[in-house]
């Protein structure tokens, strides 16, 4: 491991714990506690991945996630940062967008090709001719991509867990430490999470080489470890704000939502890149960088560096460079330096500096595989003065401090309004919505002992927010010494034509962005950062122009002429950084609900199936019989026999009060006032335009009490109205939803008195209980109320039971009826039973805007009605011309022929005429049916149209008069063999 | 995730609600031109500024009653239908 340096105090690697790993094919050595990058790195390999459009070498820029030149793949899973990801034993890694691997990538030739490949190059060129564009788009992602998904991938779960705190601090640096311990010490619940795997933040690279900060970051953690109601969360990144401070945790097994009374964001800085002349190459690296290789992973960047600052913090990575046995010479922007105890320091270890000087271009090696040297000019601050050229010796490495950026993703989320502070010469927070509290750097103070009272205040800001803390917040601190950030760290020689300037020079690594694209960009016209931003692709790469944007903006505010405030800022999104779709899909919490007899069903084969939130039994499985089959059998037993359905999934409804029946007749179409107790109606409902939304059945139990069922997917939202309609018109009505209350079952066929009347009380003749008749009494020594309905076409009964009684009274009837040839059906078989009776289901024959006119249902509208609700809206319907009614429809039996699906359509003279709403390819009166919109022309029983099916083949059918089966309803008559 | 303060139950997360639509008068069913019903019925404003709407707490069942900034999201207060005057 050539480049890894004598072990040191703090270092994130445990030497212990060595670890092998492939790259590239290649073996190499690292340890615990590296990450692949900064492995790579020790092992002498800067150059770790190849760029997205030019494929030239590229190399770690900042060491944290905030480039993504290094992105790799393990074979499972895609698209990861080589300098996020963690080393781990025995990795066979290699690097995505590469055609032959990194060393020998075939695609290096586009780079020659780069001045054919102007800005928007994709959108000029590859939009004519329009059908070629799926094939040009497929060329593309080939050649400019980022890894390949493995299908064969894994299942791997990852829950989604919850959190609260009182206050999320994001980010363990020295002012989210020194918040976090000022909130907790008011009693506040405090949750501090960095995506970082210890805490410390900047402490562990840029103040590490200070001994007197390494005190203060002991005593921080010291006091972190005290505090009982801190919770610390590493290895986390907060991806994400949303409204009424909701974050997303990510870490990597999962998402996690967090809610919290307030949000401290102390999330630092990112530092820039200087723009210029081959900055690309490896080699050429942030200042960040560099301390963090050396004190975090003791590897030693370069032999030889060149820093190219604009600011102190470059003085102190020199010096940090230097103590790790590196040759540094320091090119400084600024004509005089701050004079600082750093600078003082650097003199006295006989580090050369060069002031009032840039960097305008790297020179490279062969391959462009490294920097070979640099240029420097004098006379940087003041364009007109004379450049000299300047060698600073053969650097194999600039490690640039140019400035830095807010890391403000979270606050812009939240809201937070920003200001360009020319103090620090970088974006500030101005106004902060109640709840969301910035401290530290991203805040715009630098000083350590600033963002230390910084975060404190931040912290007790929040817990007088939350009514923890009384006193009046210590003053905000100002930073007032020289701003750490370049106002425009943009470097080119000033003659046009000098070679320096012909050399790429990037504003954005991830899409190989040049200047020179953002300037024509902006000669087309793109003047606004936001068309610039979409024009250019600048900022749109994997890590989503954290190097890029700011100084993408700088340069759109140069070309224009105005302010950086005047050219504003792009905002930003979720997620902070990539997150895995996996962590984002996962288990969801879908509501479902059982019946009281769902084990019954399953324990006798049934085929269980979501109709809504419900599980219910789609069909019993029968020995060697199809689906088709058993679901056959099932009607025709009704039809013959007798059968049993579990309907408890029908909303169940309580109406009671002086104002039921006034009530009622407002939320329904019919009339109820002279419903005689003890009787069934059926009950329309619509909405206020005339839409039919819920039917079932009124049973009058008493003057002022009625049971009334609703359909089982549409039941909750009818209460919900019926709620609503209730506070409107303050009636005197009580409502009570009782769908859970009861378990409820349809015995139906021509058995089913004969089964039932020996487990009931209630005397079950046709004169003391009818048809449409309503009574309570026992069943099965169970209180019960049963309702004589005809849903299916035969003589039968509702039975309601309490719940817990369910199983127990289905049990007793199957028993009770298992000489009479009962058998139990399902939801299949009843959908086709009440097709032949030509029963409409609200929903599957009804839809969106189907009145009552168009579903033949007009019967159910009561005469001359002050009001319900959509009575206004059927007025007004009634005078239109009808468009379409709901028909009965026949088929030939073709034999296993063709036949149509629903929802097919009816075409008539070339037009479209109607449409299949409910489909029976088999029923018992021995032909397919169908219920289907139809043309009011067309609807006369025995027309004969046609059914577009699949493969636009025509099918005939003719109209037939509803119902289909016992169109007398003799069913419902007492017959003389079952007397 | 929004949280809605539903005034029996407290807050409560946006998850956990339904959405009412805006408070309307209902115009007279019966002197309303089919022009004005039409325009109760099918019509809607999304005008900016202070909306009442309708809130159900689906949990517990509560209708309720929540004045919101549609251009800040901001949920300014919430009460019981009819609770207004007694509230504010």
């Amino acid at each position: 491991m050539a480049k890894r340096l004598p072990p040191r105090e703090g270092e994130w690697i445990d030497r212990e714990r060595p670890l092998e790993f492939r790259f590239e094919g290649r073996t190499y050595q690292g340890f615990a506690g590296d990450v692949v990058s900064s492995a790579l790195w020790a092992n002498g390999l800067l150059i770790q991945g190849r760029s997205f459009k030019y494929h030239r070498p590229r190399g770690p820029v900042s060491l944290c996630g905030h480039d993504a030149n290094v992105i790799v793949e393990d074979g499972m899973r895609t698209n990861l940062r080589g300098d996020l990801l963690p080393l781990a034993e025995g990795m066979d890694l290699r690097a995505v967008n590469t055609v032959g691997g990194l060393w020998k990538d075939k695609l290096r030739w586009t780079e020659r090709f780069s001045k054919f490949l102007p800005v928007g190059f994709y959108y000029k060129a590859f939009h004519t001719p329009r059908r070629l564009f799926p094939f040009y788009e497929n060329q593309m992602r080939k050649v400019a991509g980022l890894g390949e998904i493995n299908r064969g991938a894994e299942f791997a779960s990852t829950p989604k867990d919850y959190a609260f705190c009182d206050l999320l601090v994001v980010g363990a640096g020295p002012s989210g430490l020194a918040g976090a311990i000022a909130a907790a010490e008011q009693g506040l619940r405090v949750l501090l999470v960095d995506e970082n795997p210890r805490l410390g933040g900047s402490f562990n690279w840029q103040l590490a080489g200070d001994p007197d900060a390494r005190r203060q970051l002991q005593e921080l953690l010291a006091r972190v470890e005290e505090l009982e109601n801190l919770e610390v969360r590493l290895g986390t990144q907060a991806a994400g704000y949303y409204a009424d401070h909701w974050v997303a945790l990510v870490d990597d097994r999962h998402l996690t939502k967090v809610r919290a009374g307030a949000m401290l964001a102390a999330t630092g800085c990112i530092e820039q890149p200087a723009v210029f002349g081959n900055n690309d190459l490896p080699g050429v690296m942030l200042g960040s960088a560099a301390q963090r290789l050396v004190h975090q992973f003791a590897v030693k960047p370069v032999e030889n560096a060149l820093v190219f600052t604009a600011n102190s913090d470059g003085y102190r990575v020199a010096l940090d460079l230097h103590a790790a046995n590196v040759s540094v010479g320091i090119v400084d922007t600024r004509p005089d330096a701050d004079p600082t105890e750093l600078l003082t320091q650097v003199d006295e270890q006989g580090i050369q500096v060069l002031k009032g000087s840039v960097v305008p271009v790297a020179t490279h090696t062969r391959g462009k595989k490294g920097i070979k040297g640099c240029f420097t000019w004098l006379g940087a601050t003041d364009e007109s003065k004379q450049f000299a050229k300047f060698w600073p010796g053969n650097r194999n490495g600039i490690v640039m401090s140019v400035g830095w950026v807010p890391n403000a993703g979270l606050l812009y989320q939240a809201g937070v309004r920003f200001r360009y502070a020319a103090h620090v010469e970088q974006f500030v927070p101005e106004t902060l919505p109640e709840g969301v509290f910035a401290a530290g750097r991203v805040n715009g103070v630098f000083e350590l002992s600033d963002r230390i009272a910084d975060g404190r205040r931040g912290g007790l800001a929040a817990a007088k927010l939350l009514g923890r803390y009384e006193p009046e917040l210590p003053p905000a601190p100002r930073h007032d010494s020289a701003p750490p950030s370049h106002p425009y760290p943009v470097f080119v020689h000033p003659k046009k034509s000098h070679p320096a300037n012909k050399e790429k020079a990037f504003v954005d690594f991830d899409e190989d962005l040049q200047l020179k694209d953002i300037v024509d960009a902006h000669q087309e016209g793109y003047d606004n950062i936001e068309l610039l931003k979409r024009y250019s692709t600048a900022g749109m790469g994997p890590s989503q122009g954290k190097l890029a944007n700011m100084n993408a903006v700088r340069i759109l505010a140069k070309l224009n002429g105005k302010s950086i405030d005047e050219t504003g800022t792009t905002t930003s999104r979720p997620f902070y950084q990539p997150v895995p779709l996996g962590h984002l899909a996962g288990r969801r919490f879908h509501p479902l609900r059982r019946t009281p007899l769902h084990d019954w069903h399953v324990g006798a084969g049934a085929e269980v199936f979501h109709a809504g939130s419900w599980l219910r039994p789609e069909y019993y499985r029968a020995e060697g019989q199809s689906r088709d089959d058993c679901i056959f059998t099932e009607a025709g037993n009704v039809r013959e026999r007798a059968g049993l359905i579990d309907v408890s999934t029908l909303g169940k409804l309580r109406i009671c009060g002086p104002d039921a029946v006034p009530f009622l007749e407002r939320v329904y179409t019919g009339r109820f006032a002279k419903q005689p107790v003890g009787k069934l109606r059926y009950g329309l409902a619509c909405d206020e335009t005339g839409v039919i939304i819920e039917d079932g059945v009124i049973a009058r139990l008493a003057e002022d009490q009625f049971y009334v069922t609703a359909t089982s997917s549409g039941a909750a939202a009818f209460y919900r109205e019926l709620q609503r309609w209730t506070l409107i018109w303050g009636m005197d009505v009580t409502l009570i939803n009782e769908t859970g209350h009861h378990a409820a079952m349809n015995l139906a066929g021509p058995e089913s008195r004969a089964i039932l009347q020996p487990l009931t009380d209630v005397d079950l003749s046709a004169e003391e209980f009818p048809y449409l008749g309503v009574c309570e009494g026992t069943v099965a020594g169970v209180s019960a109320k049963l309702l004589r309905v005809g849903f299916v076409g035969e003589w039968g009964y509702e039975i309601h039971v309490p719940a817990s009684y369910g199983l127990h009274v289905w049990e007793a009837i199957i028993s009770a009826g298992a000489d009479a040839g009962i058998r139990p059906f399902g939801v299949e078989a009843q959908r086709l039973l009440r097709l032949e009776k030509g029963h409409l289901i609200v929903g599957q024959d009804t839809d969106a805007l189907t009145n009552p006119y168009e579903a033949a249902a007009a019967w159910a509208i009561g005469k001359n009605k002050p009001f319900f609700v959509g009575g206004r809206s059927l007025e007004i319907e009634q005078q239109k011309t009808l468009t379409r009614r709901l028909v009965g429809l026949t088929f030939a039996d073709p034999e296993g022929g063709p036949l149509p699906e629903e929802c097919r359509l009816i075409i008539h003279e070339g037009e479209i005429v109607g449409r299949i709403t409910s489909m029976a390819r088999r029923s018992t009166l021995g032909h397919p049916l169908a219920l289907a919109f139809l043309r009011p022309d067309l609807t006369e029983a025995g027309t004969t149209v046609r059914v577009r099916i699949d493969g636009g083949v025509m099918v005939e059918a003719t109209v037939a008069a509803l119902p289909f089966y016992d169109p007398d309803n003799q069913r419902q008559q007492e017959q003389p063999e079952h007397a | 995730m929004k949280t809605l303060n539903c005034p029996i139950n407290g807050p409560r997360p946006l998850q956990e609600f339904h959405f009412g639509g805006e408070v309307r008068e209902v115009p007279d069913p019966a002197r309303a031109t089919d022009a004005q019903w039409a325009d109760y019925v099918f019509n809607r404003s999304g005008e900016p500024g202070i909306k009442r709407e309708w809130w159900y707490h689906v949990a517990s069942g509560t209708w309720f009653i929540a004045e919101r900034n549609n251009q800040t999201d901001e949920i300014l207060r919430t009460y019981l239908y009819g609770a207004e005057a007694a509230d504010g």
